[in-house]
């Protein structure tokens, strides 16, 4: 009757301790649609999955019945090279995509810093961005149409496939980064980019104090740097700043950058942790503006995590290399808020192993965000708990 | 109506609240004055604080209520209801902040859009969305209707320039939506939605670098379809340019009559391309164009900011220049895939030539967005009515090729009826979900972008006919 595949869960399939009773393995829309409607029926809670990588982040379901596994739904349906634009299932892997698109010549420039086999779907859904957000945006930015699947069933779709389109209200925004809380993303049509004739990278180590002002006169810089990442693995020593520098006179604007930055060598190849995470048990996202670089750093120094992410786009990720413990994560996390708030800098908490740690911190238009649930999904079925606010 | 204006007299100026039938009139219609309605009041607030108050005095009596910035919207988003209040914000015009180490800017909702690349141009910045009306658009307008411009191409639209928004909720609350929030994207999703999610207040811009070269150049084509192929070929070698404008022959006669601008004589198009970023780059990229348009019988390249905007002075004034050319004219507004404009084009000549109904093109081919002008004589009996069906007609090829109704100037009053062309009836309602969260009462700008948007709470489903909480009077269909 539901046209797709279903299976009974296994231990493997639990969702941060939450075992779900089925695993829908939808081939189609149609078929997400019919897997919704009928647990809605039943009154069943959903939890969409791509390719599992992040599903360890937020706090657990409050309920699980059925995990909705998109890995069938793995095709890319269109790529009108000519206009720089693709349409994928929501299960397509970003390797998947990133080895077509390269076919062509072109990129979707996104860069996904997590173990392979993270999908489209899962990408849009925790609204994760890597190196090049600076230059290029983040999944948002780039995700000009999309097809969603309510709770009820209901297929809707908003946006397009052309790149300038303003008709009617941007799901695409609304999903983006909504945890599979307000329905499944099933497709999504993102705007491309060519690949650069030329990447260069320039990498450096520096003192903490030097970063800051290294910073701000990259992000001023008319040779126009894609991407400035720094890795600090120890927060008692020196950090590594990377630079990436795309474009067709990469060479000659990659020099004029290591002028600013004072030293460091100049490469074909990124450093081996450039846009990677190694480990994703306890990861803190902080986001800050320009000026809250200092504070950020300050703040992290004592905690014992390790810091590695953007210098420009004021997107950094703490890890922990060792085990931390409950009241250390926390201690961490509340040392660190009080510190980028006062900057005007948000910290969240993406993974961790404890139900007591505040993930979120503040969050202004909360009351809104109920009601935006609320009406998507009043019988609270999909995700239920897993998102700002318990949403 | 009248205890209203008396309670909105008690909260604002006497100035700020005006009721005279003939100054009313000022404000019956934006940009697009084909639609017209004169307000029942306007109120002129000060701070967000009056918007707010304004609003929740709007929720107390039940009465509908429309955000206008400059008036310069072309698809009556701005139109007001002559049962409503119409809320101005010009005199919210202040830059509260410039924050160049940030890279941002606050502004009030009245701030024009180029007042903002002014106040920091000195400092080698710029605000990038750039709409042909930035000397006098406002920037809450460019929020409203998600603006774009020419050079969108490269650098985005307004939703990618904009860090955060305090708004005032249709229910009047004063709420701060934020990038850097976590939590759902309330903020994508306000850009864009034409007032009809409440008003914003205050606007955090992000600000741009200037590139350090501009080289601006303009190719004159024989023919439209050479044009076309020169596009197709710019970016098929990889290249991003800041722009990529065309005109069609009727466009430039018509600059040409308003403006001189003195185009290459005898083109059938001319394409007008910019290119910025590192000089190197530039440099490098400006050759492989210079071999692309070796099709071009002529070739100008900008020497200095004088020259730049001699050329783009004919693309500019195109729209305004084309009252040289003919009595009446409709501003269309659709897109299309890049790689479809040559067939597209083809089809709007055919429509032309069916119709009898000059059509100029004039737009930004680099993203395919389409800004037909179509021409007819207001005097000649039964044009006017010709020349809608050519504009709709446009609009189904728009969609035929799986472009949009509108690129950058909304859907507002005029565009509504084409919504379930281009989406489905769930497609609808599901956008209705947000209306419902945001705007329950439905009273922030009604009638706008949705045709006929079902009442908040009422459980999706086919439904024919008048909806019977409407017909008992007991609810009202905005």
């Amino acid at each position: 009757m539901l046209g797709a595949t279903v299976r009974e869960a296994g231990a493997d399939d639990a969702v941060s301790g939450v075992k779900p009773r089925w695993v829908a393995l939808p081939e189609t829309v149609e078929e997400v649609a019919a897997v919704l409607r009928a647990c809605a029926e039943r009154d069943l809670a959903v939890v969409p999955a791509g390719g599992g990588t992040k599903l360890h982040w937020a706090p657990p379901p409050e309920r699980c019945d059925v995990l909705l596994d998109m890995c069938c739904m793995n095709e890319i349906l269109e790529h009108a090279a000519g206009d720089l634009v693709v349409r994928a299932q929501a299960g397509v892997t970003m390797d998947a995509l990133a080895t077509a698109l390269a076919d062509k010549g072109q990129e979707l420039a996104l860069d996904v810093p997590f173990a392979e086999g993270t999908t489209v779907g899962g990408t849009l859904a925790t609204a994760t961005a890597g190196p090049r957000a600076f230059r290029y945006g983040t999944a948002r930015d780039l995700l000009i149409g999309i097809t969603v699947v309510l709770p009820d069933g209901t297929i809707a779709r908003s946006g397009g496939k052309v790149v300038k389109n303003v008709a009617g209200y941007d799901l695409g925004k609304l999903f983006t980064g909504s945890y599979g809380t307000l329905g499944v993303i099933a497709e999504a049509t993102f705007r491309l980019h060519p690949l650069p004739a030329d990447r260069r990278w320039i990498t450096a180590e520096l003192d903490r104090d030097e970063l800051p002002p290294v910073a701000a006169a990259l992000a001023a810089s008319q040779a126009e740097p894609s991407a400035a990442e720094v890795d600090w693995p120890d927060p008692a020593g020196p950090l590594t700043l990377a630079v990436l520098v795309e474009g067709t006179a990469a060479e000659s604007r990659a020099e004029a950058l290591r002028g600013l930055v004072g030293k460091g060598a100049l490469t074909g190849e990124p450093p081996p942790w450039w846009g990677l995470i190694s480990n994703d048990d306890v990861l803190v996202e902080v986001r800050f503006p320009a000026t809250g670089t200092r504070a950020v750093l300050d703040a992290v120094a004592g905690t014992g995590l390790s810091l590695r992410g953007s210098a420009l786009s004021g997107r950094v990720l703490l890890e922990s290399w060792g085990a931390i413990g409950e009241p250390a994560l926390a201690a961490a996390v509340s040392a660190v808020r009080e510190r980028v708030e006062g900057a005007g800098g948000r910290v969240s908490v993406l993974a961790a192993p404890y139900a007591s740690i505040d993930r979120w911190g503040q969050v202004s238009g909360l009351p809104l965000m109920r009601r935006v649930k609320e009406q998507f999904d009043p019988g609270r079925r999909m995700s239920p708990g897993r998102f700002v606010g318990g949403i | 109506m009248d205890t209203l204006v008396a309670a909105l007299r008690s909260l604002l100026p006497y100035d700020s609240v005006i009721t005279d039938p003939v100054r009313l009139r000022t404000y019956e219609c934006d940009g697009l004055t084909y639609h017209r309605a004169t307000p029942a009041v306007v109120v002129l607030p000060d701070t967000a604080e009056q918007v707010a108050r304004v609003v929740r005095l709007c929720n107390d009596f039940s009465v509908p209520f429309v955000a206008r910035g400059s008036g310069t919207g072309l698809s009556g988003g701005a139109l007001p209801r002559e049962d409503g209040v119409l809320i101005v914000t010009s005199k919210m015009r202040a830059i509260l902040e410039i924050d160049l180490d940030n890279r941002r800017a606050v502004v009030e909702p009245g701030v024009t859009n180029l007042a903002i690349t002014e106040a920091v141009r000195d400092r080698g910045y710029y605000y990038a969305p750039d709409p042909s009306s930035q000397q006098v658009c406002s920037i809450g307008g460019n929020v409203a209707e998600n603006s774009g411009g020419a050079h969108c191409l490269k650098y985005g639209f307004t939703v990618n320039h904009v860090e955060a928004c305090e708004i005032v909720t249709p229910d009047g609350d004063l709420v701060t939506l934020d990038r850097m929030d976590p939590g759902y994207d309330l903020l994508g999703a306000f850009v864009g939605s034409e007032g009809t999610l409440g008003i914003a207040t205050k606007i955090t811009v992000r600000l741009s670098r200037a590139p350090q070269t501009v080289t601006t150049v303009l190719a004159a084509f024989e023919s439209i379809e050479q044009g076309g192929q020169a596009v197709s070929a710019i970016i098929g070698a990889g290249i991003v340019p800041a722009a990529i404008e065309m005109m069609d022959a009727l466009a430039i006669e018509a600059a040409e009559a308003a403006v001189a601008c003195r185009y290459p004589e005898g083109a059938g198009a001319v394409l007008i391309v910019e290119l910025d970023g590192p000089a190197a780059e530039v440099e490098r990229q400006f050759a492989q164009l210079t071999e692309i348009c070796s099709g071009a019988f002529e070739l100008r390249v900008a020497a200095d900011p004088a020259e730049r905007a001699a050329i783009w002075k004919g693309r500019k004034s195109a729209f305004a220049a084309v009252g040289r050319i003919s009595p009446a004219y409709i501003v269309q507004d659709g897109v299309v895939p890049r790689t479809s404009l040559p067939s597209v084009l083809a089809a709007i000549d055919r429509l032309s030539a069916e119709h009898g109904i000059r059509v100029a093109n004039v737009f930004h081919a680099g993203d395919g967005n389409l800004h037909p002008l179509v021409l007819f004589d207001d005097a000649e009996p039964g044009a006017g009515e010709r020349a809608e069906v050519v504009s709709g007609a446009i609009l189904d090829l728009c969609i035929e090729h799986g472009g949009s109704i509108t690129g950058e100037h909304g859907v507002g009053v005029d565009k509504s009826r084409y919504m379930p062309r281009m989406f489905s009836e769930a497609d609808l309602d599901t956008m209705q979900l947000v209306r419902c969260a945001f705007d329950p009462r439905g009273l922030s700008n009604p009638g706008k972008v949705f045709p006929t948007p079902r009442l908040c709470g009422e459980a999706p489903g086919v439904r024919k006919g008048v909806h019977p909480l409407v017909e008992s009077g007991k609810a009202e269909q905005f």
